[in-house]
């Protein structure tokens, strides 16, 4: 059964305590050709698994450098740097020494978890050899040998072995580190560096432009540029000593030269400006940083500036703008601790979508990421003409004291600039949404069509296909999880029914489906495209409540008085039969319409009704009502262009599903919270702490409101108060900056918090959770399992009662649900811009922020928020900024936050990657600052506003029905201008 | 997040190099003092046990103890101060102490054939020497060959044995203090593994009971395993002693 190994211990000294462990060597470790008879011997012997190839006949790694067929053994240090370069199909027979992969994933868990989906491919033929338990490869460490030192021993023992083991292969090292080269080549071990093997490989494609550049192959040697960073020990040392600190950097998106880092135990972040001050940290990236004395400390610029470099040495434009930092005046009220960035004590690098920026000439290029917080990479190519035509991805190696911009590896291309789908993969790829194709594995677990119900689940449901229950829901929606149903069941009761798509039991617990679910956490919505949770025969058929068709439902049954009043709850699971699958406006004319009188029109007056009170009720109790601008593109379906942005219309019978929506995930939180106290999965929404209110607070001040932010009440009622005659949106655009106070709400099992904070602060209930939408959402899949057991519908699984499984696992539904929602965002603007392209409008807006030298303004028709700079550069301002009053001044006209103006919108296309709004005042007019209305009308002001707009509305729609007609998305500018003016 | 760490690689090794089902290594050896009637020391791997027995003897303390069917087994655990890598004095009466007492007393009754010496009774000290894991297995183990070698009749072996989960989904044995920490819960089995009879059974956390019967029935393979080792030691023991009496020679 088993066998005992002679065995040799290992000491780990810790720092007080002493940590002996045990190391057992072995004789059953195999090398992993199949064509070696004494390793099949072993492992017949020992019948261990089956022998697989490791390796493959077919793939041959072709390198000038060597003679023939030859297999790879990497360094550490290769699979850390060069991964980009691993993960191209061009490498296969390597060898994955076990020391190799144990220092990787000490050293970087990312890239360890791409070396393993490398090995675990099949296809690429990586070997994982475990030489540090094989008898003939394990060697002891030397007193006072350094762990890198005895790690480099024993990698270069395994290739002795295997050159020794198999003297008709050829194994070749392949390493980064010059010292190791050298020692390895006295040993007689083939070696070379990577950056060697790649330029030489037969063929080698386009790989040599994934080579990480981490010995600065670039041939820049001017001046430095930066201060030196100072090393680690010194880092972590004058944090010790309290004279450095240590936190994540933050750069400004609006002002490049600008960053901020917040540091623990202090009450602002610490600001950090210029090239000094920033010193090549990057985003994200954990830094020490010293403190200037106080009387140097300064204030946040407030002033909006953009990296316009294009050139490596050329860094006057930089000294420019450093200058017009060091203009900006300190505000004095607004002095906060500042400093400068003396090291780095981790690089959060990662991948960066972006474009080339235009214009170079040559191998070395500059990408310019789309994010913002990101500074311009150096990289090198020589596919350059190519790749300016293409989204990117690009990555940072390094950053060199002598270079202004960081160095860089070309990874992937993603397709062409300003195609729908290749920006649909940028956004999907910068927010980490999962959307492959479902593997075979996934497909497999679906139910085999056609689908039946069977006696069994008659037998095990309740049947109310008799009832007449509906579903009402936006147009086009095809994955439908909540239907409704309300009648009369006597004189003074009302029944309810909110019935939910049973993903739960199609979806099994631990099948590969579950897991991808599980994975993927939700569907995320893009503007012309669905990322779907769960494949589409469920999301779109099986789950789906459609009209007319049976379909199995977790029912929630309420009686309920016509107070709506609840007087008993059940849950059951069901077989229903939907009447009818409506919009919400197709509901509403329902409603609407007297003449209807049928069971539909009965049950949806019913819930409207009681609806109306639950709504009252809930504001009561100080719920929130919140803004902000959502908004819906109407796509061509033909050229996917999109013809029309619009805010999206909402009815009264948005909220009346709304209302039961709640109802019904609260009366789930309370049933799954009593029958599971530690492993329910809740949701909560965190108190914001009170300095999250200030900008509103100092807006609703500035506007002679007194927001009161003590409770979500108070906030509620005040809110309500806070109503302006002269202007009527004024009360929205408080919200919208309420809607910005807030935090995030989360998911999280309950066994993991206090009772108390088990509070959701926008719903002000004391318990919440999500029921109602198991096709879209993983948490309501877990929410329906649990539900089920409590009404013994089902049964547990290990990990439904694990504590902290369940911890991991609203860990990744929170960030997946942060991310999907970001991604739909970016989508919508995407869409916007590509809506904008080549037209000039005149938009209705309303001022959100002062700035010292901007006005934030937003257009809520678009849900756009742009700036309108009050300078241009060099000149100077008309403007006069009151920094008390928050207002700006010129003549007699004075802005101030929430006023409405007319702009004029345009897209600037010059640059392609920051494809940006142009903003211009049109009203009110400022002699030498605002531009004439597009349309010239008699008196323009501002009573003719409204009616002007609606005549441009219709004008565009005009235009947008000929671009229809003509299908040509490449017309161009002038062309547009020319029908504008027969107009 | 530690919770996540793969306690099996996906080379089927686990973090010291034994395979799921693979025992560390055991050395032990019987009659390692002269001065109690039987004595046994143990290691399992770097759990280091010692055992010593006195008796049966006159009840101490007391006649009204004393029990006019059965034998008293009474058990003492002790860990010595340098047993773990932190240094900590353990009075002779703690919790955990008594608890282990409790557990070993359960464990020996089951095997003792008690009611042959009414009216005595049996002393068994253990003392853990160094702790690295499957503390209770090894004493119980060790129990059982100072029992022997006291020659206290037994109905067989008794033998203790730990088994967990890696990965939530492989069973593994005899859990070192390393996968204790790092890896979910355990389960420790004592049991007479001839006869196949469990005598005890605890859990560190509890177990879904989907998972339970795979575990145990590791658990139980690791104590017949177990017995497997101890027999070749007691049998080469006796061959050891009877050859100066020439026992050994006799078949
Ligand atoms: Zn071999």
């Amino acid at each position: 059964m088993f066998t005992t190994k002679s065995f040799i211990k290992k000491n780990k000294i810790g720092n007080f305590l002493k940590n002996v462990r045990e190391h057992y060597i072995r004789d059953d470790i195999v090398c992993g050709f199949s064509s070696c008879y004494s390793c099949q011997n072993i492992q017949n012997n020992q019948n261990i698994g089956c022998s697989k190839d490791n390796f493959s006949s077919n793939h041959v790694n072709r390198c000038k450098l060597v003679e023939g067929n030859h297999y790879l053994i990497l360094d550490t240090n290769v699979v850390l740097n060069q991964m980009d370069v691993l993960e191209d199909n061009l490498f296969g027979n390597v060898i994955i020494l076990h020391t190799v992969l144990n220092e990787v994933k000490h050293r970087s868990l990312p890239i360890f978890k791409r070396l393993m989906s490398i090995i675990d491919n099949p296809s690429r033929h990586f070997y994982v050899f475990t030489n540090d338990h094989h008898k003939d490869t394990f060697i002891h460490q030397e007193d006072q040998e350094l762990i890198n030192d005895y790690n480099d021993r024993c990698i270069r023992k395994a290739c002795t072995w295997y050159h020794r083991h198999l003297p008709k292969e050829k194994f070749v090292f392949l390493t980064e580190d010059n010292e190791s080269k050298r020692i390895a080549l006295e040993e007689n071990i083939m070696t070379f560096s990577m950056s060697e093997y790649v330029h030489n490989l037969s063929d080698k494609h386009l790989v040599e432009d994934k080579l990480a550049k981490v010995s600065s192959s670039f041939p820049f040697t001017g001046k430095d540029i930066y201060q030196a960073h100072m090393s680690l020990v010194e880092l972590l040392e004058g944090i010790r000593g309290g004279k450095l600190y240590q936190g994540t950097f933050k750069a400004s998106r609006e002002n490049f030269l600008e960053g901020y880092i917040n540091v623990d135990g202090f009450d602002d972040p610490i600001i950090v400006q210029g090239r000094e001050g920033l010193n090549r940290a990057v985003d994200g990236d954990i830094v020490a940083v010293a403190l200037f004395e106080k009387e140097h400390w300064t204030s946040p610029t407030e002033i909006i500036l953009e990296d316009e470099g294009v050139v490596e040495e050329n860094i006057d434009e930089l000294v420019e703008k450093e200058k017009e930092i060091k203009k900006a005046i300190k505000k004095k009220g607004d002095i906060k601790p500042t400093g400068k960035v003396v090291g780095v004590i981790r690089r959060k690098w990662r991948q960066y979508c972006g474009i080339l920026e235009g214009g170079i000439e040559g191998v070395y290029q500059l990408f310019v990421p789309s994010n913002r917080s990101i500074p311009k990479i150096r990289i090198e190519t020589r596919q350059a003409e190519f790749l300016k035509t293409q989204k990117l991805i690009v990555t940072i190696d390094s950053w060199p004291q002598n270079s202004r911009y960081p160095h860089g590896h070309f990874v992937r291309a993603l397709g062409v600039i300003g195609h729908q789908d290749t920006e649909n993969e940028v956004v999907l790829l910068e927010h980490d949404v999962p959307h492959s194709q479902f593997s075979e594995e996934v497909l497999r677990c679906l139910p085999k069509l056609p689908w039946v119900i069977t006696e069994e689940d008659e037998s095990r449901r309740v049947d109310l296909r008799h009832i007449t229950i509906c579903s009402v829901d936006p147009p086009g929606c095809t994955d439908i999880d909540d239907a409704l149903h309300c009648r009369i069941i006597d004189d003074n009761k009302l029944e309810v029914g909110v019935h939910i798509a049973d993903v739960s039991h199609f979806i099994r617990p631990g099948t590969a489906i579950d897991l991808e679910a599980a994975s993927r956490a939700t569907t995320v919505y893009l503007v012309n495209k669905r990322i779907d949770m769960v494949p589409e025969l469920l999301s779109s058929n099986l789950c789906s409540l459609r009209g007319g068709e049976e379909r199995f439902a977790f029912s929630c049954i309420w009686e309920m008085d016509y107070e709506a009043n609840i007087l008993s709850t059940k849950f059951h699971k069901s077989i229903i039969k939907s009447k009818s699958a409506m919009t919400y406006e197709e509901a509403q004319l329902i409603i609407d319409d007297k003449t209807k009188n049928d069971d539909i029109a009965f049950g949806l007056r019913g819930l409207n009704k009681l609806a109306k009170i639950l709504k009252t009720r809930r504001l009561e109790k100080g719920a929130l009502v919140l803004a902000s601008p959502e908004v819906k593109i109407h796509m061509d379906s033909e050229t996917m262009e999109p013809l029309e942005v619009e805010v999206k219309k909402l009815f009264e019978t948005n909220s009346m599903v709304e209302e039961f929506m709640l109802l019904a995930n609260i009366s789930v939180a309370e049933k799954i919270l009593q029958d599971f106290p530690d492993c329910a999965m809740l949701r909560r929404h965190p108190t914001p702490p009170s300095t999250n209110f200030d900008p509103l607070v100092k807006a609703g001040k500035h506007l002679g409101f007194d927001i009161q932010i003590d409770s979500g009440k108070k906030l509620a009622v005040s809110l309500d108060q806070a109503v302006s005659d002269s202007n009527p949106y004024l009360n929205t655009m408080l919200r919208i900056l309420a809607t910005r106070c807030m935090l995030q709400a989360v998911y999280f099992p309950s066994g993991t918090l206090q009772k108390s904070d088990f509070f959701h602060y926008g719903l002000a209930v004391p318990l919440y959770t999500h029921f109602t939408s198991p096709i879209r959402r993983y948490a309501d899949i877990i929410v329906h399992r649990l539900l089920a057991v409590s009404c013994g519908a089902d049964s547990t699984y290990p990990d439904l009662l694990d504590k902290h499984k369940s911890s991991d696992l609203c860990q990744n539904l929170n960030y997946r649900n942060r991310m999907a929602q970001y991604a739909g965002r970016a989508s919508v603007a995407f869409n916007t811009h590509l809506f904008f392209k080549g037209k000039i409008q005149d938009e209705e807006g309303y001022v959100l922020f002062v700035k010292k030298n901007a006005l934030q303004i937003l257009l809520p028709k678009y849900g756009l928020e742009c700036t309108l700079y009050l300078s241009k550069k060099g000149d100077e301002s008309l403007f006069v900024y009151d920094e008390e009053e928050q207002t700006q001044k010129a003549g007699n006209v004075v802005f101030h936050a929430f006023d409405q103006v007319t702009v004029r919108v345009s897209l600037d296309s010059k640059n392609i990657q920051h494809e940006k709004f142009v903003l211009q005042l049109v009203y009110p007019y400022i002699e030498g600052f605002s531009v004439k209305p597009l349309i010239e009308s008699e008196g323009a002001d501002k009573s003719n506003m409204e009616q002007q707009t609606m005549d441009y509305q219709d004008k565009c729609n005009e235009q947008v029905s000929t671009m229809k007609k003509n299908k040509r998305k490449t017309q161009s500018n002038n062309e547009k201008r020319k029908q504008k003016k027969k107009v | 997040m530690s919770r996540k760490k793969e306690l099996i690689s996906n080379i089927g090794l686990r973090l010291d190099g034994r395979r799921a089902g693979e025992l560390r290594r055991i050395r032990c050896k019987l009659g390692v003092f002269s001065e109690p009637d039987g004595s046994a020391y143990i290691e399992q791997g770097l759990t280091k046990v010692l055992a010593a027995v006195y008796g049966p003897h006159q009840v101490r303390g007391g006649r009204s103890k004393a029990q006019h069917d059965s034998a008293i087994v009474n058990c003492q655990f002790s860990m010595a101060v340098f047993s773990t890598g932190e240094r900590k004095r353990r009075p002779r009466g703690d919790r955990k102490s008594t608890e282990m007492s409790i557990h070993l007393h359960q464990a020996l009754v089951a095997a003792i054939k008690v009611e042959l010496y009414p009216w005595t009774q049996i002393d068994v000290y253990v003392e853990v020497l160094h702790a690295d894991g499957g503390i209770y297995p090894a004493c119980v183990n060790a129990a059982t060959l100072a029992l022997i070698d006291a020659g206290i009749p037994l109905k067989e072996y008794v033998c203790a044995c730990t088994a967990s989960l890696a990965n939530d989904d492989i069973p593994m044995i005899d859990i070192s203090h390393q996968e204790e920490v790092m890896g979910g819960p355990t389960l420790t089995v004592a049991a007479l593994p001839m006869s196949k009879k469990v005598v005890l059974l605890e859990m560190s956390q509890r177990f879904h009971v989907d998972h339970l019967p795979k575990v145990l029935k590791t658990a139980l393979q690791g104590c017949v395993d177990i017995k497997n080792i101890l027999d070749v030691t007691v049998s080469n023991n006796v061959k050891e002693i009877g050859s100066s009496t020439r026992w050994g020679n006799m078949t």
